[in-house]
């Protein structure tokens, strides 16, 4: 059971309340990065990292910050954070700190980690606001590696395409990068797969919800033809009852 | 005629929104009615103007100390206590703008076109030292302009959308971000009228 809520927490925030298609929150990123797959994938885990230490951070902090000052405190947490991240990045991984730009100091303003500082971490245990960062984190990572996929595949023709260090890799679709619509690489492109995405995954829950609910109106209805059937039943057996009762008298009177 | 494509640039060919993604929280959040839009844009307009003053102070003080490091951080607290202190001088003189911007001047602090707009004054436009402090300027007002723009063409479409049947799972922010797409196509053709990066290279030609 205790296990059971721990995985909810992680869930939740990658399916009941993904950041980007069910809560709308961080867009600036999500919009600006996700050119390609590799840039939404870097700038998820960059994210995802501060998010986790920043809920860490304020949750261990909850009751030592005073209620009146705590959202400057939360900003100058996260700030902290985020030029630690900053400068790691820019030592080992260079390519992905100039492909962010100024989108990477900007995560001290993605709403997404103000958000669960404030909702989550500063009224939860330390363990379990980690979780929730953790599960925050990976659903704001899948859908940016998400869109940045479709982006740069009709954009670019390419898939995962990338450089870490001195490795390149990722695949080139040759027929298909000649027939490339650059649209889905402009920021026009980026609304409209974003648009078209979040429709597709309101779709999909409304199905879904819509699937449950027939399945518990038909669960109820098997349940009412059971309560009729088992009444029918009572009715039958009270009139067998009263029949045999009849048929008994008129035995007796028979007999009589 | 420097300073002309400096404004035209921030207003239209990088809108801060429509073609770089900063403030698309509020873009998309506070766009439903066009007066709200309105008094969100002024706001985000006028913190912006001031704030990339006194960033472009912080930034030399920064500098003189050799902690340019520490810029993000400082930047953000700057923000918090410009907008603060903002929302205080307002109140106190000027009443009848503070209750206009009403609940829209805190919210500023986290929306990133703040932010964004100072760390490209002194970093982005690849000009060592930066933008100069009446450039800056500028650049911070007509970028919010730019952002007033989009956003009061936003909740327009959105006012006019209320009344149309949509389909249900496009309803809400699937089809606002349609409109915004469309939208940001439009603003792609500024693109001719100046090259991003010609506008800027020719202030410091």
């Amino acid at each position: 059971m205790k296990r059971n809520s721990k995985l909810q927490i992680i869930s939740n925030g990658i399916f009941a309340q993904n950041p980007t298609f069910r809560l709308v929150l961080g867009m600036c990123p999500t919009l600006a990065i996700t050119t390609s797959a590799f840039n939404g994938l870097g700038m998820g885990i960059a994210a995802t990292l501060v998010l986790i230490c920043s809920n860490a951070l304020v949750s261990l902090l909850r009751k030592v910050i005073p209620d009146k000052v705590r959202i400057p405190a939360y900003v100058l947490i996260i700030a902290t954070l985020v030029t630690l991240l900053e400068m790691v990045l820019k030592k080992f991984v260079p390519t992905l700190y100039s492909a962010l730009g100024i989108y990477l100091p900007l995560i001290v303003v993605n709403c997404i980690i103000l958000a669960r500082a404030e909702a989550f971490a500063s009224s939860n245990k330390v363990g379990d606001s980690i979780l929730d960062g953790l599960g925050m984190g990976l659903g704001f990572t899948l859908a940016l590696t998400l869109i940045g996929f479709i982006r740069e595949l009709l954009g670019n023709g390419t898939i995962f395409a990338g450089t870490l260090g001195s490795l390149s890799f990722g695949l080139s679709l040759g027929a298909a990068s000649n027939y490339s619509l650059k649209f889905f690489v402009l920021p026009a492109g980026g609304f409209m797969t974003l648009g078209l995405l979040m429709a597709a995954v309101n779709a999909i829950t409304d199905h879904r919800a819509k699937k449950k609910q027939a399945k518990a109106e038909q669960s109820a209805k098997h349940i009412d033809d059971a309560k009729a059937e088992l009444d029918t039943a009572t009715e039958n057996k009270t009139t067998t009852e009263n029949g045999a009762n009849v048929s008994a008298a008129a035995n007796e009177g028979g007999a009589n | 005629m420097e300073y002309f494509l400096l404004i035209i640039g921030a207003m239209f060919t990088n809108n801060f929104v429509l073609s770089q993604f900063l403030g698309c929280c509020p873009f998309l959040g506070v766009s439903k009615k066009t007066d709200t839009a309105l008094g969100m844009g002024l706001a985000v307009t006028f913190v912006m103007g001031v704030a990339s003053i006194i960033t472009w102070c912080v930034q030399k003080v920064l500098v003189l100390l050799g902690v340019e490091y520490l810029q993000t951080i400082a930047f953000i607290l700057v923000i918090a206590a410009l907008v603060q202190l903002i929302e205080m001088v307002l109140k106190k003189y000027m009443p009848s703008l503070y209750s206009a911007l009403g609940v829209y001047l805190p919210l500023i602090t986290t929306n990133c076109a703040v932010l964004g707009v100072a760390i490209l004054n002194i970093d982005t436009y690849g000009v060592a030292g930066g933008l100069s402090l009446l450039q800056s300027f500028l650049n911070g007002v007509f970028s919010g302009v730019g952002f007033l723009i989009a956003i009061l063409l936003l909740a327009g479409v959105r006012e006019k959308m209320d009344q149309d049947s949509i389909p249900k799972p496009f309803r809400g922010f699937p089809i606002t971000l349609i409109a915004a797409s469309i939208l940001s196509m439009a603003f792609v053709a500024f693109g001719g009228l100046i090259s991003s990066s010609g506008a800027i290279s020719l202030l410091f030609n």
